[in-house]
């Protein structure tokens, strides 16, 4: 079989690194094709490549092998390869129909044809199979929605090859079976996708084969139906998958840390009440606007409860911003990593030291150069951060390791309650581990963590208890005892709420 | 040493300070005048005016605003001044209560913006027009004269034979500089510019920051504008009429990021001198003043222009 795109023997390098090496990589009609990979490994480089958004150091790209040059991502595009970006490219303030024919805008004369434009719009929507009014901004959807949007925009572009970044990262289990039917759909109608995911789960649903890149080199391709899970992280990261998970051991009830008691507040967050106790990792799990991350930001104070109260080692505080909340312990890590929790421009040094920078001040309020350097040199080497040296722009850093620089600027406060919302979201398969290590060992040492996740396996694997939220309510407490994730999905998706499973402390 | 060469040539003042060493030359081609001591002294004074504006909007552009009142908090300070020294008050105290008096009007910029949540562009741009019609009303539109001799030192004098202004420049900028590289207050105003909703989550008391350069915003602006008063032995309603402008201007061409979190004070100086030198050159040069402000005109958007080619090489 001839593929459909091939790309034969790419190399790019950037300053100071050598992003790509030699790689090939095909994709073929009617196939779906994972791409996988550590963060860094250059996927995103070889996407980038395909799409038009690079052009390639060496190596060709064949179509139906002819070769063919895109200078941008509009010739690639007019090629029929599109891209769906893991952050979507739509502007959230304009309207769904807007968005779908932005910059392609059908015209008759000058003046815009709308009539045409929504027949299509709705065509396209109703062979996906969804129904979204075009007349909204495409910022008051749901992400699960619009993706399909965007999903709509490629197709509307006569689409051929699809390429999806991380395109279940923020969708529920019930909008990830939608999404791979339509992609199942798309697959038999002969379009060629490209599948990038972490979830290793999902790509073995629905893949047909996978490519494995691993520090810019292809490292090899399986049919997905003769592998197994294990020996594709194998490939990844270069070494046997030993203990990657390990569940935590059992540890005696202590005294609470912090109570929240029916706490209420914008934007939906109703009479949420839970316990945490010192040493304790309480996990939070619940759909994608369950009100986890709200209930995260109403506890330090970057929202203000408009009802019931906060509990912090038996006395009642009232923050009335974060920095409240880091004098007194209570630390929170952002699940928005670039948005919400680095300064990208600024050193590893300086986005460490961040939170502490009172600590570090002496007379005339100058910052004690000294030791902040000692500290971050301190968590640096206890988080293994990998940076050329703590000068450097955090920006430069890949995902894992900007990941720890943030933990490493919450551990540096020394705090009693970690809040972590998704912190291992977007960064791979080793450094998930090495975060992981560092939240049980910290717990251990008697902080008490609440663990926002939206993935069970990891909730499964670390918590003691697990808070689970729906539609800004608690709807149930459980012992981590046997607990799988269909127990946890099913506690979601019941209606009734008098059937509260176990009881709370 | 080839380290200590590779940094200067790397910092982000090298470019534009080759750029003010160019401009100068070209200038002196043309107009040899132009570095005669007497010329270096009457411009290196009306660069330090420039300038300590500038450093006062360096604080407010690091967090990523705009304060567009000093000009109008200058003239308002100076007159307060001028006022309370005609009818009799001390020099100090005269200096004392025109800097209070601008100092309040950067409170009020600061509660209105940091606290009440409106965007600087309209609070500011509201102080402008209040301050300037305060003037008038205080002055009826007639400049305040009879300033006593013994205050006119701080605007015409000299120490060493540099002028005085340009000693306070020198100081103003100590400070700044002080301030924002060996301070937390500075660490966290960076930090703010660079990622204000990143900066409040992490423990930064954000509004209070905000709050505080456009104190010190309005503070470097009362000080120009009271030196004004003793450069011209009078207080003019219409002192500061559009240097917001040229603040901004010499912040930009200095290479201040208007989207905040970049931006030094040696920059500020840099760009505040290449505003100064080229208005002088091309007064030197006989250019007619038309042509000068359509001139300076260029010169903010070119320097706007080469920042941008440069970041975007760094990639």
């Amino acid at each position: 079989m001839v593929p459909l795109v091939a790309m034969k023997e790419i190399s790019k390098s950037f300053p100071g690194v050598h992003a790509l090496k030699h790689v090939d990589f095909e994709v073929y009609a009617g196939q779906v094709t994972g791409l996988l990979g550590e963060n860094g490994a250059g996927k995103s480089t070889l996407m980038k490549i395909l799409c038009g958004v690079y052009s390639p150091d060496e190596g060709s790209i064949l179509w139906e092998g002819n070769p063919v040059t895109f200078s941008s991502i509009r010739d690639a595009q007019n090629q029929g390869i599109s891209i769906i970006f893991q952050e979507f490219n739509l502007c959230p303030n304009i309207s769904v129909l807007d968005n779908l024919f932005l910059g392609r805008e059908l015209q008759r004369g000058i003046i815009l044809d709308f009539k045409q434009m929504r027949e299509k719009a709705e065509k396209i929507f109703s062979y996906l199979g969804v129904d979204i009014p075009l007349e909204k901004s495409v910022g008051e959807l749901s992400v699960a929605l619009q993706q399909m949007v965007e999903i709509a925009k490629a197709l509307l572009l006569q689409v051929k090859v699809l390429v999806m970044d991380e395109p279940t990262s923020a969708l529920t289990e019930k909008e990830i079976v939608k999404l791979f039917q339509v992609i199942r759909d798309l697959k038999s109608r002969g379009l060629a996708i490209i599948f990038i995911s972490h979830k290793l789960d999902e790509v073995f649903q629905i893949t047909d084969r996978i490519v494995v890149l691993r520090d810019g080199q292809r490292i090899g391709e399986v049919a997905t139906k003769e592998s197994t899970e294990g020996k594709i992280v194998e490939m990844m990261v270069g070494r046997k998958l030993s203990d990657f998970f390990s569940t935590r051991e059992a540890r005696p009830i202590e005294e609470t840390v912090l109570a929240v008691e029916h706490l209420s507040g914008p934007p939906y967050i109703q009479d949420v009440s839970f316990t945490l106790r010192k040493g304790e990792i309480l996990g939070m799990a619940g759909l994608i606007g369950a009100g986890r991350t709200e209930t995260a930001l109403l506890i330090i104070g970057a929202l203000h409860p408009t009802g019931g109260r906060i509990v912090i080692n038996g006395r009642e505080v009232h923050f009335t911003e974060p920095a409240e909340a880091v004098s007194r312990g209570v630390v929170y890590l952002s699940e928005d990593r670039k948005n919400k929790s680095l300064v990208l421009e600024m050193t590893v040094r300086e986005n460490i030291s961040m939170s502490i920078l009172d600590r570090l001040s002496e007379i005339l309020f100058t910052i004690n150069f000294q030791k902040e350097r000692d500290i971050c040199g301190d968590y640096i080497s206890r988080l293994q951060i990998k940076t050329p040296s703590m000068e450097q722009r955090v920006r430069n850093l890949s995902g894992g390791n900007q990941q720890k620089v943030v933990i490493g600027r919450c551990l540096a406060t020394e705090p009693h309650v970690l809040i972590l919302d998704e912190p291992t979201r977007g960064i791979d398969v080793n450094a998930k581990a090495e975060v992981h290590k560092i939240i049980t060992t910290l717990a251990d040492k008697g902080v008490s963590i609440l663990l926002i996740s939206s993935e069970l396996p990891e909730i499964l694997a670390l918590s003691d208890r697990v808070v689970v939220m729906h539609e800004g309510r608690v709807k149930a407490i459980l012992e981590n005892k046997n607990l799988t994730q269909e127990q946890i999905m099913q506690v979601i998706l019941r209606k009734e709420k008098e059937n509260y499973a176990s009881a709370s402390a | 040493m080839k380290n200590i060469a590779k940094k200067i040539f790397a910092a982000r003042e090298s470019a534009i300070f080759l750029a003010l060493l160019i401009l100068m030359g070209g200038i002196y081609i043309f107009a040899p005048k132009f570095l005669s001591f007497s010329n270096l002294y009457l411009v290196s004074r009306q660069i330090s005016f420039v300038a300590i504006v500038a450093l006062g909007e360096l604080f407010v552009i690091l967090s990523s605003g705009i304060d567009l009142s000093v000009g109008s908090i200058m003239g308002l300070s100076g007159v307060i001044s001028a006022g309370a020294m005609v009818v009799g008050i001390p020099i100090v105290i005269s200096i004392g209560i025109g800097l209070l008096g601008g100092m309040l009007l950067g409170v009020i910029n600061g509660v209105l913006i940091s606290y009440v949540g409106i965007a600087p562009f309209i609070v500011t741009l509201g102080m402008l027009s209040f301050a300037r019609g305060t003037i008038l009303i205080l002055t009826k539109g007639w400049p305040i004269i009879n300033i006593p001799p013994a205050f006119l030192v701080i605007g015409q004098g000299e120490l060493l034979g540099i002028p005085i202004p340009v000693w306070i420049m020198v100081i103003v900028g100590g400070i700044s500089h002080f301030l924002l590289t060996f301070t937390a207050f500075g660490r966290r105003l960076y930090a703010i510019g660079g990622n204000e909703e990143a900066s409040f989550l992490s423990g930064i008391r954000v509004r209070r920051i905000k709050f505080t350069i456009y104190v010190l915003s309005s503070l470097a602006a009362a000080i120009v504008g009271i030196i004004l008063v003793a450069r011209f032995n009078s207080a003019q309603p219409d002192t500061g009429t559009g240097w917001e402008l040229d603040a901004i201007a010499a912040a930009v061409i200095g290479g201040t990021s208007l989207s905040g979190g970049s931006g030094t004070v040696l920059g500020v100086f840099i760009g505040a001198a290449i505003m100064g030198i080229i208005r002088n050159g091309l007064v030197l040069m006989k250019v007619s003043p038309y042509w000068q402000t359509a001139i300076i005109g260029v010169i903010i958007v070119l320097a706007a222009v080469l920042d941008r080619i440069k970041n975007r090489r760094r990639g």
